[in-house]
């Protein structure tokens, strides 16, 4: 989603409310839009909707955080797996993530500003014999050391800004 | 005609139908659609002018929930008028049947509720008709959430006029003026179907103010989940469509006396408001000569897993259950031999194989066994499948889902994943199997929802049925399946070349040998990721 909608700009959430209604009922359709808008359920934009509908802001947050569907964090354009599987621990996976994380100026589980990379840790890929694996979206990068990962990096963001 | 309705068919004469224009419109209807199947190979018309799917699978199977998927086009009302779509609500909107009669009529098909427990719809229905009330609700539970279970998707996607159609005789029928659909976020074809098909039907009069022009006025509203399993109990879901967190109430009424908004509502399941058209069409008599005494009609059920053919299958109820896995499925992928079938999703249990022969598929065989027949998934499992994963991987499904707000699930499935955990680790202790069985068992005694009182149902029946593959486990520290990899050992038979192969792409360099000298795996060193075996031109690498 767009990552340039100002977050204070509360014009559009207004429209969307007012569309699907102000009665407590209509909170979870709400976040529906709301997600569907901004590509996840800003903290700032949950204090909104509370407010609409005349509710606490903590049962906005206890209902987004209850649901596995509503997200709080962006997720970037591409995620990058890193594999912390047996085979890619012993092989040096620990600095292949250390490498990225400096290189993005992200933790694991974070998203960069520009909403371009997010960072996950995942179990075995399956590729124990190609150690140690990445795996950017679909795509799946064997045997990287970690001298490796700016220039995977940069694929990728050539390809964003062109 | 009321006025009302009059005032409609001025502004609208050409879409709002009445009880003759929908009739004039099946006719018409019914042969664009014939034009089509003539056609269309894979559909067959039957003597009396209805249509089948052609082909074993289809033809071995009793189709009632789902008629008209695969034939109709989801997206045309039409198709759905063709093969009398609506004409039981209107049959009974025309005849001014009243309310009492339906539910009386329901009661005594007594259409079991598909959505796992069981109960007699009609008494649903007959306890919120008793009820006074300011406004009463329908909702269609369509949260099936049931890890690899589709037979509502399939309904919802392919046929979502016989749910509306169900949804409004029921509304009808107890003096109900509003519909909720509660449908997963994760159908987006479903969620597209049943909108298209809410507005269809409500240009068509078919749905709104003034059904057909009757005083009826009945509407429906989408309602999306949000991914939240325990949604699918109905207290939970009523919960959830009223803006909250998806917890399950303490049952102190039932939903039919106050439910959604503290009124009066009927939840049925997608598959239990497909069937509703067809008793009303053919006849009480008609519903209850299917399946047997106590479980009349069919079942729809999603057989997956070791199968041949994987997908959906309707059959009466009392089918026995190899007819299900071998006559129309196809029996055993592979040639191999059946170990179990798991029916009931995660709340529900294994059927050895040794149990399958004399297995019929009703709600009063399937609990006997200590499973359930649930929404009708059906997982079928040979050798290669390991009970205690099994059993271990439902437990993680449930920990993941449990809401919280009890103590035995949220705290006791945590507890038994553990154990399950360290035992399919190798780390497990012969203590450890009493254990399970009485936590489970308090676990199933105490919690407060369906979803926890069952969720140890799958560690219940495989300790029952398949105690020796946890005692292999515990004691000899085996997994006779060879799933659990920690369990195993790599070991490098006679017929190794001394390649060298294994030795270059082993991970942690555990394998040692000279080249033409058969190689050997240093059992502590190696990580067990499989590479060895993959890689061995020889295949002379085993799992033991």
């Amino acid at each position: 989603m767009c990552n340039n909608k100002v977050k204070d700009d509360f014009t559009e959430l207004k429209h969307i409310i007012d569309e699907t209604g102000h009665e407590e009922s209509a909170l979870i359709s709400i976040l529906h839009k709301t997600q569907e808008y901004y590509g996840y359920i800003p903290r700032q934009a949950q204090g909104f909707i509370a407010h609409e509908l005349k509710i606490p802001a903590s049962k906005v947050y206890g209902v987004v955080s209850f649901y596995s569907y509503f997200v709080e964090k962006p997720k970037g354009k591409y995620q990058i797996s890193v594999c912390l599987g047996t085979a890619c621990y012993v092989k040096g996976a620990a600095d292949v993530l250390k490498r990225l994380e400096s290189e993005l100026g992200i933790k694991f589980g974070e998203t960069t500003p520009d909403l371009k990379f997010s960072i996950a840790q995942t179990r075995c890929l399956g590729d124990c014999s190609n150690a140690p694996v990445l795996m950017i979206n679909d795509k799946l990068y064997s045997k990287v050391s970690p001298d490796e990962i700016p220039l995977i990096l940069e694929s990728y963001k050539e390809e964003v800004s062109s | 005609m009321t006025s009302s309705s009059l005032k409609y068919s001025k502004d609208n004469t050409d879409k709002r139908l009445d009880y003759n224009s929908l009739r004039q419109l099946k006719e018409e209807a019914y042969k664009n659609l014939k034009k089509r199947v003539l056609k269309d190979d894979a559909i067959g018309i039957n003597e009396n002018g209805t249509f089948y799917l052609k082909g074993d699978y289809y033809e071995k199977q009793l189709r009632i929930a789902l008629r008209n998927c695969g034939i109709i086009d989801p997206g045309n009302i039409e198709d759905s008028i063709a093969t009398d779509g609506y004409k039981a609500l209107a049959d009974l909107l025309e005849n001014n049947v009243s309310g009492q009669q339906i539910v009386d009529d329901m009661t005594r098909a007594n259409l079991r509720g598909r959505g796992g427990a069981g109960f007699n719809a009609g008494r649903k229905w007959a306890e919120a008709l008793s009820h006074e009330a300011p406004h009463k609700y329908i909702v269609c539970n369509a949260d099936e959430g049931d890890p690899g279970a589709f037979m509502d998707r399939s309904i919802l996607e392919l046929d979502p006029h016989s749910v509306l159609e169900g949804m409004a005789i029921a509304g009808y029928a107890i003096g109900a003026d509003k519909g909720f659909i509660y449908v997963r976020a994760e159908y987006p074809l479903a969620v597209r179907n049943l909108k298209i098909a809410i507005n269809q039907a409500m240009e068509k009069g078919l749905l709104g103010d003034n059904i057909l022009g009757s005083n009826f006025s009945f509407s429906i509203e989408l309602r999306l989940g949000a991914g939240a399993f325990v949604c699918g109990e109905a207290t939970a879901l009523i919960e959830s469509i009223e803006g909250h967190r998806g917890m399950p109430r303490n049952k102190i009424f039932r939903t039919a006396h106050k439910g959604l908004f503290q009124m009066p509502t009927v939840l049925n399941n997608v598959e239990t408001l497909a069937n509703v058209h067809m008793i009303m069409l053919n006849g009480v008599d008609w519903f209850r000569s299917i399946g047997t005494k106590d479980s009349p009609g069919t079942k729809v059920f999603s057989v997956v897993g070791k199968v041949l053919n994987a997908g959906l299958v309707e059959v009466p109820m009392g089918t026995p259950l190899t007819s299900i896995i071998y006559d129309i499925s196809g029996g055993i992928k592979n040639n191999k031999k059946l170990k179990a079938v798991q029916t009931g999703g995660p709340s529900g249990g294994c059927i050895p194989a040794s149990l399958v022969e004399s297995t019929t598929v009703d709600f009063e065989c399937l609990e006997s066994l200590g499973s359930i027949m649930g929404s009708g998934g059906m997982v079928v499992m040979d050798e290669d499948d390991c009970m205690v994963d099994i059993a271990r991987f439902f437990m993680e499904f449930t920990v993941e889902e449990s809401c919280g707000k009890c103590t035995p699930c949220r705290v006791g499935n945590k507890r038994i994943l553990e154990t399950l955990d360290r035992i399919t680790q190798g780390q497990g202790s012969e203590k450890d199997l009493p254990y399970l069985k009485e936590l489970s068992e308090v676990i199933r005694d105490t919690s407060l929802c369906g979803l926890g009182q069952a969720a140890t149902n799958p560690v219940l029946s495989t300790l029952r049925y398949f105690e020796n593959e946890y005692i292999s486990h515990v004691k000899n520290k085996r997994c006779m399946a060879k799933v659990c990899r920690n369990l195993l050992i790599y070991f490098v038979g006679e017929g190794c070349i001394g390649c060298g192969l294994c030795k270059i792409n082993c991970p942690v360099k555990c394998i040692e040998g000279e080249r033409k000298i058969r190689h050997i795996i240093d059992p502590e060193k190696c990580i067990k990721c499989g590479t060895c075996m993959e890689k061995c031109p020889v295949h002379a690498i085993t799992l033991s």
